[in-house]
């Protein structure tokens, strides 16, 4: 453009001496923006690797995740209809409120496949809400911790207090519906010692539940919610407590009971002699006894290693597709041609 | 003793203006001056002159601006929410509610106090200055502003402000007149004359106030800035007093020693205070969508609060049934209000408030406060950008206002002044026609540019404000020195003056058959202005200072040929004159008898002189019309040819203007002038229309002398810019007041008419409706113009639809008598449509209510964004009027500006503007709404469709996040310890998954990456693993279920990675495959765009 025009200005900007005051906007890469910057542009070619890429990565961990879920030997036995008597299954609810009914049970388990130790046991709950709102809070963790703390009962609504007014220790609902079945295994005559020591977090044990704070006053009011604490053993020993007070995040949950320390073999038969005490029926939960060992990715469960395979397959699909449209269709990058006003001038 | 006083007054603003007397309503002022009669306690009913600008003071700081936060919708559901949260309703402390509130509102508080202490400051400085004071008796004083009082006389020394609004008494000149600076009040650095009256000049020393004693009557104050009107009673005579001795506070006194005058408005009674309103606030559009998405969340938060509450009561009312407990480890008989399945309805309102707090992250509440920011920075951005900043001038573009930045990204239709805006407004005299023969040779900037060559002037504008003498700005002109059409004769360059003619220059003029005429014309250029001749005080030279560039022009003009004008006072203007007679350089002096201002009504100006042979002459200049119609029968000599020439000069796209001159005979000037001074003497509302119906009984019987054509350059850059414009999909309507032929040929100069568009040219200038409007019947003049105008746009508007297939850009040419009748209620919907399906369209003639009415139109009539821009006082209505207005700083003053809510230096840089600074705010904005983001013109990236879109994307992450990390981890072993995962665990691979997703959703969606970009996506990943870290540290009494969350159960776990990355990249994928389907197979404008420098570059 012939532009001599601009060069008559003399130069009036250069003259820097002449114009001190200049309104000129000071340069920085900043507020003229004009940083450094890398543009990202979906190319083809960049969206195929992309697609391949994921798809690399992600088949090989699936077929790993697969592996190690499949190498989980589990044994899952669900007993709360079964361990109910013939004539009561028709008042389940009765049946296990009847204090006077025995609640043994027997269930004979065999092992599908050798299980070598530790071999976890859990026990599993259904339907039941320990994240409930209400639930989840009625707790007091400073006087779970802390034995000074031991009559503040904030919180624990409405299992703080026993009806004469004493606070309870543990407080709260959470503590007060703890868990009760309790299980014995045995194989053949002998039986199987299930170790219910290092089932909790470490970081619990040390430092939410006092080894100083013992139970008092617990499930001593007209309800009993759930099993009864030794109140000679510090809570920091009571790992089912310990357990179980940590809340599970859906209705459907496991909680770790033991470990039994030995291996089990194939076609073993074990007998499971537990004491069906806790309500489950009230609210139609199941109850289920687990045995499971574990792999590096923890227990069985196929839906990670199936759904990494899923999405690396479906990646490794759209990385042909694209490459197939991409070869059949090619489109010049940038080609200004498809622009509307390209297209057709005037049009707008 | 102070011998002044305030009657009390009233503010009455209505009501009908009683003409007989002054005290009527509106004009009940009356300030007493050196009355000792008048008692101490009858005052002081008017202010004093002290000012407060601030918004708020300190005690209604906390309550006002309280209030002015919780007036946003959002800050106030916040509010409610954080009182709520007190309560055991909550489902979270109230502190992590609380806190963001205070953050927010207190930061926007901050920033207020911040302002309105600035504010506060000057004030203070303000009322703090010194002022010499008359003390009643004998001498002056000092004291400070905010002590002045009506009826006060000051004395104002040179380079000071004025403390108040003043009548001029005297001044240390002679003949009364001083020079002021009216830049604080209308931006405006050209010097303006004020003048005192005859009879208080002698009042010039401090000791001649001691016998003066006056009474004012005038106006009630009011925000007029360039009107007054008022009376003077002084020894029994009345004498008017105009805006001429008004000396307006934040004005200047410069080039003259010390003023004396009398206060009249003090405080926020003054014109300049009167003025400082609040600019009428626009709100942008996306502003306002920006509500309408808050509803709609809010709605969304509703729904799902009432949905999980209708089912959290089932589920509660269920607990007891026929005193069996179904959950009993909920304890349902001994629950509160919030739980009791025996008041499960109640419970389950209460779980409704409960949800609306919990699922309250709906309202982004740093939302408001995230967007100002981001529209700060912008400002920032668009105040600093060197490619915006005027060499010439000195001046960078300036965001005036931060609320529309975006919205320039969104601009439809463009409505731009022409004189100014697309051209300089730096007047060069190429031509003129005298007494029928045409001077003036070279070609203008036009001609060429509809060759292809373009040349444009430059700005040279010298600024120096701190030297007194030279303290205004220069205009000068440009020379193209283009060898091929320059005369081979190389003179000096001269500012504003380019006529290249021999047979005027140098003196030859004398030569001339019709001398007499060349000299008459001249000499009324020289005579016939309203410029103040200035001299340097270094060299001899004479500076002009002008209202208007063209005023400069002709005055330089004359006095390249020979006609200097080098002084001017109350009564006389005074000439270096060549005189052919004698031969030589003479002085001659005329007496000034009467000046007739310029008005748009008459739409020209006269001085009527007293020359030294006692001959009384009235001069004339002014449009072609206004004089052709005025000229006597044996004075029309010259006519015909001069038509031609002004034809030809419009045709060039030159400015044209006749110039004439009477003879007046004593008699006549007596009756006239004593009917003028009547005029002139009355104190109401419709004086100007007074003094205009006297001016047009002397103002006739012309003799026509000849016509001047002044030209007028285009800006640098400007058909460029127009070009890249109109690619951007903007249209361009051009509106001026120039005549139609001027019009179309910068238009063509412009690129905004383009060879092979067709013209539709709407006008009345047809020989039949010319004869109608002669005969006089205004009715059927009127009637015959409407239908002529339907009958122009209907067959233009089928011209056009026919012709869409073929697709020829139309442009549509319409003038200002035509646009009258355009935008009558029945024919604006049908010119509108057949406007916006031309490619350009160029009214002419308009006035600035028309400007005013067709941006309206516009903008009511298609929705979209409409942008102004403009330079003058004539474009304010359409910079107020339209969306976004965008002054230009350049010679005409800033009153434009002032109105504006953008200013930038040059048309060029509307194309950064708006297809740079525009699109960024424009898609930054957009952007800000985590679940929505994003071309500017059809407004895509904002659309509904588009919110929909992206909230669609959010949902369908939630719900890929939600099942897809809680199916992994399930009820089994998450460890390879057979630890289970609880809340705590779930909680935080969940939130780690979000995280994750939002920030990559965000690489992905962003265009360019600096280093702030990777500093924020990657920082704020990394912030939340850190974060994790350090708060598991603390002590679980403050984490509670956070306590070493990550450290124990999730870093060094396998399962807790991929289940993460898995989740991540799932709910990435939608919009991944989305976008590369829409890049690659269905792609967007910016796409391809985007593209094209990336193959080409390297």
């Amino acid at each position: 453009m012939n532009n001599n025009g601009a060069g008559s200005s003399s130069g009036s900007g250069d003259a820097s001496p002449a114009r001190r005051n200049s309104k000129r906007p000071k340069y920085s890469r900043f507020t003229q923006q004009e940083l450094p910057a890398c543009k990202p542009i979906l190319t083809p070619q960049w969206v195929i690797s992309v697609f391949t890429l994921v798809g690399i990565i992600f088949v090989p961990i699936g077929v790993a995740a697969l592996l190690a879920s499949n190498d989980v030997v589990e044994i899952i036995d669900r007993y709360d209809a079964v361990c109910v008597p013939q004539n009561m299954t028709n008042d389940k609810v009765g049946y296990i409120q009847n204090d006077a009914i025995d609640k043994t049970c027997t269930r004979r388990i065999k092992v599908p496949k050798d299980m070598n130790q530790p071999i976890y046991v859990y026990y599993q709950l259904d339907n039941f809400y320990q994240n409930h709102r209400r639930y989840v809070k009625s707790r007091n963790d400073g006087q779970l911790r802390d034995r000074s703390k031991e009559n503040d009962t904030s919180g624990c609504d409405p299992e703080k207090t026993t009806s004469n007014g004493v606070p309870i220790v543990p407080c709260g609902l959470i503590a007060w519906s703890l868990f009760n079945d309790t299980y014995n295994f045995t194989r053949g005559n002998k039986a199987l010692t299930v170790n219910t020591t290092d089932i909790s977090w470490k970081s619990d044990r040390d430092h939410k539940f006092g080894d100083d704070v013992f139970p008092k006053n617990f499930q001593n009011g007209n309800l009993t919610g759930g099993k009864k604490l030794d109140p000679n053993k510090p809570l920091s020993q009571q790992e089912d407590l310990i357990v179980w007070m940590r809340t599970a995040a859906l209705p459907t949950f496991r909680k770790l009971y033991g470990r039994i320390e030995v291996d089990l073999k194939e076609n073993d038969t074990i007998t499971v002699t537990l004491k069906n005490y806790y309500n489950t029926y009230s609210f139609s939960g199941k109850k289920k006894l687990v045995l499971s060992t574990t792999s590096w990715l923890g227990g069985k469960n196929n839906f990670l290693g199936i759904a990494y395979l899923t999405v690396g397959g479906l990646c490794f699909f759209l990385a042909t597709t694209f490459t197939v449209v991409y070869l059949v269709k090619p489109r010049k990058l940038g080609d200004p041609s498809y622009l509307s006003w390209n297209r057709n001038t005037g049009g707008h | 003793m102070f011998g002044c006083l305030r009657r009390r007054w009233s503010r009455r603003r209505s009501g009908s203006l009683d003409r007989q007397k002054a005290s009527g309503a509106g004009y009940s002022r009356v300030v007493h001056c050196n009355d000792p009669e008048i008692q101490e306690d009858d005052r002081p009913l008017y202010p004093l002159n002290a000012v407060s600008t601030t918004k708020y003071t300190i005690a209604n700081f906390l309550p006002k601006s309280l209030f002015e936060q919780f007036r946003r919708v959002a800050n106030l559901f916040f509010l409610v929410v954080a009182c709520v949260s007190f309560s055991p309703l909550a489902p979270y402390r109230a502190v992590s509610i609380l806190l963001p509130l205070v953050v927010v509102v207190g930061a926007t508080m901050a920033k207020e106090a911040v302002e309105d202490w600035r504010r506060k400051k000057q004030d203070i400085e303000v009322n703090n200055r010194k002022v010499m004071v008359y003390d009643g008796s004998h001498a002056f004083y000092q004291t400070e502003w905010k002590r002045l009082r009506v009826g006060d006389i000051v004395k104002v020394e040179k380079d000071q402000f004025f403390p108040a609004d003043l009548v001029l008494l005297s001044s240390s000149h002679d003949d009364g007149i001083c020079y002021v600076e009216t830049m604080n009040l209308d931006g405006e650095t050209n010097l303006k004359t004020k003048q005192c009256l005859q009879v208080t000049t002698m009042l010039c020393s401090d000791h001649s106030f001691q016998k003066f004693k006056a009474l004012i009557k005038c106006e009630d104050p009011n925000e007029n800035l360039y009107s007054f009107v008022g009376t003077m009673y002084h020894e029994g005579t009345q004498y008017p007093l105009s805006p001429q001795q008004i000396l307006l506070r934040d004005s200047k006194l410069r080039n003259t020693q010390h003023i004396y005058g009398l206060v009249i408005f003090t405080g926020h009674d003054t014109k300049v205070m009167q003025n400082a309103m609040d600019p009428p606030s626009k709100r942008s559009k996306i502003e306002k969508r920006m509500d309408k998405i808050i509803y709609i969340l809010f709605t969304s938060l509703v729904l799902l609060s009432s949905t999980g509450s209708i089912f959290f009561g089932i589920q509660t009312k269920q607990d007891i049934s026929d005193g069996k407990f179904k959950r009993w480890y909920l304890r349902p008989d001994k629950s509160s209000v919030l739980f009791d399945p025996k008041g499960a309805s109640l419970a389950a309102f209460c779980h409704f408030l409960t949800g609306l707090m919990l699922f309250g992250c709906f309202i982004p509440i740093s939302l408001y406060i995230s967007i100002e920011i981001v529209k700060v920075l912008q400002s920032t951005f668009i105040n600093n950008d060197q490619e915006m900043y005027c060499e010439e001038s000195d001046k960078p573009a300036q965001a005036r206002t931060s609320n529309l930045n975006e919205e320039l990204g969104q601009v439809n239709t463009i409505l731009s002044d022409k004189t100014g805006t697309l051209t300089c407004n730096l007047m060069q005299f190429v031509k003129c026609s005298i007494a029928g023969v045409a001077f003036g040779s070279g070609l203008t900037a036009v001609e060429p540019g509809l060759g292809g060559l373009k040349q444009y002037c430059t700005f040279e504008i010298e600024d120096l404000p701190h030297s007194p003498a030279v303290s205004r700005k220069t205009v000068k002109g440009f020379e193209i020195e283009d060898p091929s059409h320059s005369p081979a004769v190389s003179r000096k360059t001269v500012k504003g003056f380019n006529l290249r003619d021999d047979r005027l220059m140098d003196g030859h003029w004398v030569n001339e058959p019709n001398s007499d005429f060349i000299q008459k014309f001249f000499r009324t250029l020289a005579i016939c202005h309203t410029v103040v001749p200035v001299i340097g005080n270094k060299s001899s030279e004479i500076y002009y200072e002008a209202e208007s560039p063209d005023e400069a022009a002709f005055v330089v003009a004359a006095r390249e040929l020979g006609f200097e004008f080098y002084e001017r006072t109350q009564t006389s203007i005074s000439l270096h004159e060549f005189d052919p007679k004698i031969g030589r350089d003479v002085d001659r002096s005329y007496t000034l008898l009467n000046m007739l201002h310029f008005s748009s009504a008459r739409k020209r100006m006269s001085v009527i002189v007293r020359d030294e042979e006692e001959q009384l002459l009235l001069f004339c200049k002014g449009a072609d019309s206004a004089i052709f119609e005025n000229l006597a029968d044996d004075g029309r000599l010259f006519e015909l040819e001069t038509k031609r020439h002004i034809d030809e000069y419009s045709e060039a796209g030159l400015r044209t203007l006749a110039v004439a001159y009477r003879k007046l005979s004593e008699e006549e000037y007596k009756t006239w002038h004593a009917e003028f001074l009547m005029a002139s003497n009355a104190v109401t509302a419709d004086r100007d229309e007074m003094l205009d119906a006297a001016a047009e009984k002397i103002e006739k019987d012309f003799i026509l002398l000849g016509a001047t054509a002044v030209e007028d350059k285009l800006q640098k850059g400007v058909p460029e810019c127009i070009n890249k414009l109109a690619q951007a999909g903007i249209k361009i309507w051009v509106l001026t007041g120039d005549k139609l032929e001027t019009a179309v040929k910068i238009g063509f100069a412009c690129d905004l008419l383009r060879k092979g568009m067709r013209q539709i040219v709407v006008t009345l200038d047809t020989p039949d409706m010319n004869a109608l409007e002669k005969q006089g019947r205004r009715e059927a003049f009127e009637k015959a113009s409407y239908e002529s105008i339907a009958r122009q746009l209907n067959e233009a508007h089928s011209q056009v639809t026919v012709s869409k297939e073929i697709s020829i850009p139309f442009a549509l040419i319409i003038d200002g008598k035509s646009l009258g009748f355009a935008l009558s209620r029945n024919l604006e919907n049908l010119f509108l449509d057949l406007a916006i399906r031309c490619a350009s369209v160029i009214c002419c003639r308009t006035s600035p209510k028309q400007k005013a009415m067709v941006t309206r139109l516009v903008k009511c009539g298609t929705r979209k964004t409409t942008l102004a821009i403009g330079d003058g006082a004539n474009d304010v209505g359409m910079l107020q009027e339209a969306d976004i207005g965008v002054g230009i700083s350049g010679v005409e003053g800033m009153q434009a500006v002032m109105s504006s809510d953008f200013a930038i230096a040059q048309f060029r840089f509307l194309e950064r503007l708006l297809l740079v600074h525009g699109h960024w705010c424009y898609r930054r904005i957009a952007a800000m709404f985590p679940l929505l983001h994003q071309d500017g013109v059809q407004n895509v990236f904002f659309s509904w469709t588009r919110i929909i879109r992206w909230m669609l994307n959010g949902i369908c992450s939630s719900i890929i996040i939600y099942f897809l990390s809680t199916s992994s981890i399930l009820i089994q072993a998450f460890r390879h310890d057979g630890k289970p995962a609880g809340l705590a665990e779930l909680g935080v691979t969940m939130y780690t998954c979000v995280i994750c997703t939002v920030n990559l959703q965000m690489a992905l969606y962003l265009s360019y990456f600096t280093w702030i970009q990777h500093l924020f996506i990657w920082g704020s990943i990394l912030f939340w693993f850190i974060f994790l870290v350090i708060y598991g540290f603390f002590p679980p009494a403050i984490s509670t279920t956070a306590y070493l969350v990550f450290i124990e159960t999730c870093f060094q776990n396998p399962f807790y990675w991929l289940t993460a990355l898995f989740t991540v990249i799932s709910a990435l994928l939608p919009y991944f495959v989305y976008s590369t389907l829409q890049a690659n197979i269905f792609p967007k404008y910016h796409d391809i765009v985007k593209r094209m420098p990336s193959t080409s570059s390297p």
